[in-house]
This record gives structure tokens, sequence and C-alpha cells, in this order.
């Protein structure tokens, strides 16, 4: 699936000035713990949150993330999206409720993942 | 440089820094990227040294991270300045966490960080006393 597809699906706003709309994606991993995200999730997979703060960008960057989505009814900081822009991550902000973005983004064809060479 | 040397860099993590922690592994991780080092190598070593520096500001009261760099692998030593670990077999649980709720809302505190620190690393290594300080040494190969 490619961003541009999970923007229109999630109604999504595109916050950041780096995003490659073009690009595929086949998995995603959701979480509001980040270390959750550095021990299980896929390089391969974009970020669904609903925390907002530097650290989840910081961790979509260690992983090799490409994409972050933040959940929410409120804007993050700019200075998140700046640091988003530095660190060459796509971010998108969208009004679904976690449950509808992981359900709308899943029955689209996006899976959970192949379990990572580091998983446990 | 020769086989034998290591290009050595230090960086100071400051304590309360929450909105800055990361950047040492950052600048570890875009080093190693400009070295060519092998790209699920410089993944490894991004999450552990990250998972450590968090640690070191959310457990501990700062400290510094030695990083030499030699030909075939990276040797991190990350060294804080207390308040020590009573108990490191327990620490090392996955799902262990004494984390408070504050920093469970910043989105740690799952007791995975040290299990996975260890994961990622070829070699650990962990020292504690309790009002002295860790100090976690980690060696990744990079092929
Ligand atoms: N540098 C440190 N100084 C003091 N205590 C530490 C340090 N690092 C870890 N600990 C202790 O060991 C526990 C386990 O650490 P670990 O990194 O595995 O989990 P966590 O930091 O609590 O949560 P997570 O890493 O999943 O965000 C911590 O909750 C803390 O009690
Ligand atoms: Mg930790």
């Amino acid at each position: 699936m490619k961003l541009g597809d999970i923007k229109d699906l999630l109604h999504a706003s595109v916050l950041t000035n780096c995003c490659d709309l073009d690009m595929d994606v086949d998995s995603a991993f959701c979480s509001d713990m980040m270390s959750n995200v550095l021990a299980y999730a896929n390089d391969k997979s974009i970020l669904i949150t609903g925390l907002y703060n530097a650290q989840v960008l910081r961790t979509a960057d260690m992983m090799g993330m490409a994409c972050v989505v933040f959940i929410g009814r409120r804007d993050p900081d700019p200075e998140i999206i700046e640091l988003a822009n530095e660190l060459e991550i796509c971010v998108m902000l969208t009004r679904s409720s976690m449950f509808t973005t992981c359900g709308l983004l899943f029955y689209n064809g996006l899976n959970g993942g192949v379990p990572s060479e580091l998983q446990r | 440089m020769s086989c034998n040397d290591s290009l050595h860099f230090q960086y100071v993590v400051s304590k309360d820094d929450f909105t800055h922690a990361g950047s040492a592994s950052s600048d570890v991780k875009n080093k190693l990227k400009k070295m060519n080092v092998d790209a699920s190598a410089v993944r490894k070593v991004s999450i552990a040294m990250y998972e450590g520096e968090i640690n070191m500001i959310i457990h501990a009261y700062g400290g510094t991270i030695d990083v030499d760099i030699y030909e075939d692998r990276i040797v991190m030593c990350l060294k804080d300045t207390g308040p020590g670990i009573a108990n490191i077999e327990e620490a090392m649980q996955e799902g262990f966490s004494t984390a408070p709720a504050d920093v469970i809302n910043l989105g740690f505190g799952a007791g995975m960080g040290l299990p996975n620190m260890r994961a990622n690393s070829d070699e650990f290594n962990i020292e504690s006393e309790v009002g002295v300080g860790t100090t976690v040494t980690m060696t990744i190969y990079f092929t």
C-alpha cells in the first residue's frame, strides 16, 4: 500500500514537507509504548500512535521507519514536526480513532509485519 | 588508520533533557551510515544505544557515553552516576520496570529496554553499584 493510499483511507493530513506518497509499505505497528516498538516492530512498517513527543520520532528513526501516523484530536507541537522534517520521516495526522485506523488499514491489506529477526 | 585503531567519541547525557534524549544515538547512527556499515548492524547499534541513553535519563542522573568504532565493530560504554541497580538479574527480566507513571506517559517503562539491549548486542555487560552508578558495555560486530 502506498503512503498516499494510507493518507486517503484515513482522511489524514500530511504535516511534514518530506513525504514520499508513492512509497510502498506492507505493514504497520501500533503502540503508545516506544520500548515495545523498539523490541518488536519491523523496519518496513509504519508506526501508528496516540503519543505525541519527540521520542516517537527518535524511535521511528532508530528503527528505520519511514512514516508515523498520529491519532488524535489535537495537533502535535511544531517542534515535533520540525524534528520529523530533520529526520526525514513522514508524519500524518488522522482524526479517526485508533481502532478505526488500524481496522481500515488491516482491511485494506496492511499486515502486522513479519516477526523481526530481533524478536524473541 | 591502522586496523587496531579506533575512532573515539564521547557524549554527555544530561538528566531531565527528555526532549533531546536520543541525540547521541542519532549521531552515532549517522556516523555509521556514512561509513557504509551494514544496515542491519546500524539498526542494532541504534536500538541498543538509544534504549541505554533513555535509561540514563529516566532512571539515572545522566552520565557519559563513550563510543569506539573499529573496523569490524563498535563498543559503546554507557556510564551513569547513580542511583545504581540493586538487583541486576531482576532488572534484566523482560517486563520488569520501576518506571513511574510520568515516564510511562512518555512512552517508556515496559521493562523491555535492558533485554532488548542484550538481544541486539554481540557482547553485553552490566555492572552496577547502589549509590554509585551503572555501567553498561555493549559490543556489536558489523558483519
Ligand atoms: N541506568 C540505570 N540506572 C538505574 N536503574 C536502571 C538503569 N537502567 C535500568 N534500570 C532499572 O532496571 C529496570 C529495567 O530497565 P529496562 O530498560 O529493561 O526497562 P524500563 O526502562 O523500565 O522500561 P523500557 O526500557 O521498556 O522503557 C528499570 O525500570 C530500572 O528500575
Ligand atoms: Mg529502559
